[in-house]
C-alpha cells in the first residue's frame, strides 16, 4: 500500500519547469530594464563636482555627497562649502 | 589567428572548470596548440582536475608581475601533445594580478597557441572581470535551473560592457555551453528545456552537456573526462562542442549513456 502511494504521489506531481521559466521571464526582464549602477554614488559625486567647480573654484574636498536609502525613497545630500 | 575564450558563468560550480580542461583536451586532440588559463587567483582547481597540481612551479601571477618567464610556468600536458596549463597562484592577495601584466601574458600566449581558454572564478568581482578581459568569444557554462540561468545573464550584459572588445566597440562572440542537463527530467517537466534557456538567454548554444557520474569520475583521476573516457556521453558532448568552436557543423544530440551502460553490464558480465 504504501509502496503504491509514493508511486501515485510521483505520478501526479506536476512538472515545475514551466513556473521557473515564466518567473525567469518576468525578473530578467526586470532586471534587464533597471541595470544596477554599483557606483552611483561615485559617478554622482564626480559629476557633480565637476558641474559646480565649472561655476565656482572649490577643492574638490569642499563637496560632500550622501546617499540616504529608505524603503520607499532614497535621498540624495550635497553639501558644497563655498569660501566666502 | 589566436583566439582567446573565456569560461565563464557567475555562478559557481556549475562545471566551468570541468568544462575549461574537458574542451582544452577537446581542442589539442583535434590538432591544436592549446593553453588553458586558470584565474581563480586564490582558489586554484584548474590544475588539480588537470591532474598536473604536483607539477606548479610558478603560476600567471608571477608571470605577469615579471618574476618568472612564460615557458617556466607553462605546464605541457603529459598525455595530450600541444595542450598546456598556466596554473593561478595561491596567493590570497587577489590584486596581484595587474592589467598591464595580464595584457602582456595574454600577447605573449596568442603567439604561442591557437586558443587561449581562461577559466574563470565564478562571482562578478575583480577576477572574472580579468578574465574576460582579453577575450575574443566566450563560453557561458549554464545549468538548467533558475538562479544559474539569472547569474548568466548578469555575466551576458558584462561581457558586452566590460570587456575589451566591448570598450573598442566590438562585440565578445557568446555560446551558451548548458551542463548537468538530464534529459529524462527535462522530458517530464521537471527541469527547464534547452529551448526555455535558450529563448530566456537569447546566446547560440554551443552544446549540451548531461549529467554523468563520468564527470566526478574525471576529475577523481585528474583527467579531463575528454580523456578519461572518451566514449562516455559527457566526452561525445565536449568533443561535439569543441568541433563546433573549430567551425565544424554538427548536430545537436544530447549524447546518452544508455549504449555504454549496456556494455558495461555485458562487460562485466563477460569478465
Amino acid at each position: 500500500m504504501k509502496l503504491f502511494a509514493l508511486f501515485k504521489r510521483r505520478e501526479t506531481q506536476p512538472g515545475t519547469a514551466p513556473v521557473a521559466r515564466e518567473r525567469l521571464q518576468v525578473l530578467l526582464a526586470h532586471e534587464r530594464a533597471s541595470p544596477r549602477q554599483p557606483n552611483l554614488l561615485g559617478a554622482l559625486k564626480d559629476e557633480i563636482i565637476e558641474a559646480i567647480t565649472r561655476h565656482v573654484s572649490v577643492k574638490p574636498e569642499a563637496v560632500k555627497v550622501k546617499i540616504e536609502r529608505r524603503a520607499a525613497i532614497s535621498i540624495l545630500r550635497i553639501a558644497v562649502n563655498i569660501p566666502a | 589567428m589566436a583566439k582567446v575564450v573565456v569560461v565563464t558563468s557567475g555562478k559557481g560550480g556549475v562545471g566551468k572548470t570541468t568544462s575549461t580542461a574537458a574542451l582544452g583536451a577537446a581542442l589539442a586532440l583535434n590538432g591544436q596548440k592549446v593553453v588553458v588559463v586558470d584565474f581563480d587567483v586564490g582558489l586554484r582547481n584548474l590544475d588539480l582536475v588537470m591532474g598536473a597540481e604536483r607539477r606548479v612551479v610558478y603560476d600567471l601571477v608571477t608571470v605577469a608581475q615579471g618574476n618568472a618567464k612564460l615557458n617556466q610556468a607553462l605546464i605541457r600536458d603529459k598525455r595530450v601533445e600541444n595542450l598546456a596549463l598556466l596554473p593561478a597562484s595561491q596567493t590570497r592577495d587577489k590584486d596581484a594580478l595587474s592589467e598591464k601584466g595580464l595584457a602582456r601574458v595574454i600577447k605573449e600566449l596568442r603567439a604561442q597557441f591557437d586558443w587561449v581558454i581562461c577559466d574563470s572564478p565564478a562571482g562578478i568581482e575583480r577576477g572574472a572581470m580579468m578574465a574576460m578581459r582579453h577575450a575574443d568569444a566566450a563560453i557561458i557554462v549554464t545549468n538548467p535551473e533558475v538562479s544559474s540561468v539569472r547569474d548568466s545573464d548578469r555575466i551576458i550584459g558584462l561581457l558586452d560592457a566590460k570587456t575589451e572588445k566591448a570598450a573598442k566597440g566590438e562585440r565578445v562572440e557568446k555560446y551558451l555551453l548548458i551542463t548537468r542537463y538530464d534529459q529524462a527530467r527535462a522530458g517530464r517537466g521537471e527541469m527547464l528545456k534547452t529551448d526555455d534557456v535558450l529563448d530566456i538567454l537569447s546566446v547560440p548554444l554551443l552544446g549540451i552537456i548531461p549529467e554523468s557520474e563520468q564527470v566526478l569520475r574525471a576529475s577523481n583521476l585528474g583527467q579531463p573526462v575528454t580523456l578519461a573516457n572518451p566514449l562516455s556521453a559527457p566526452a561525445r558532448a565536449y568533443n561535439d562542442a569543441a568541433r563546433r568552436l573549430l567551425g565544424d557543423i554538427v548536430a545537436l544530440n544530447v549524447p546518452n549513456e544508455r549504449f555504454n551502460l549496456l556494455g558495461r553490464i555485458f562487460g562485466g558480465r563477460a569478465a
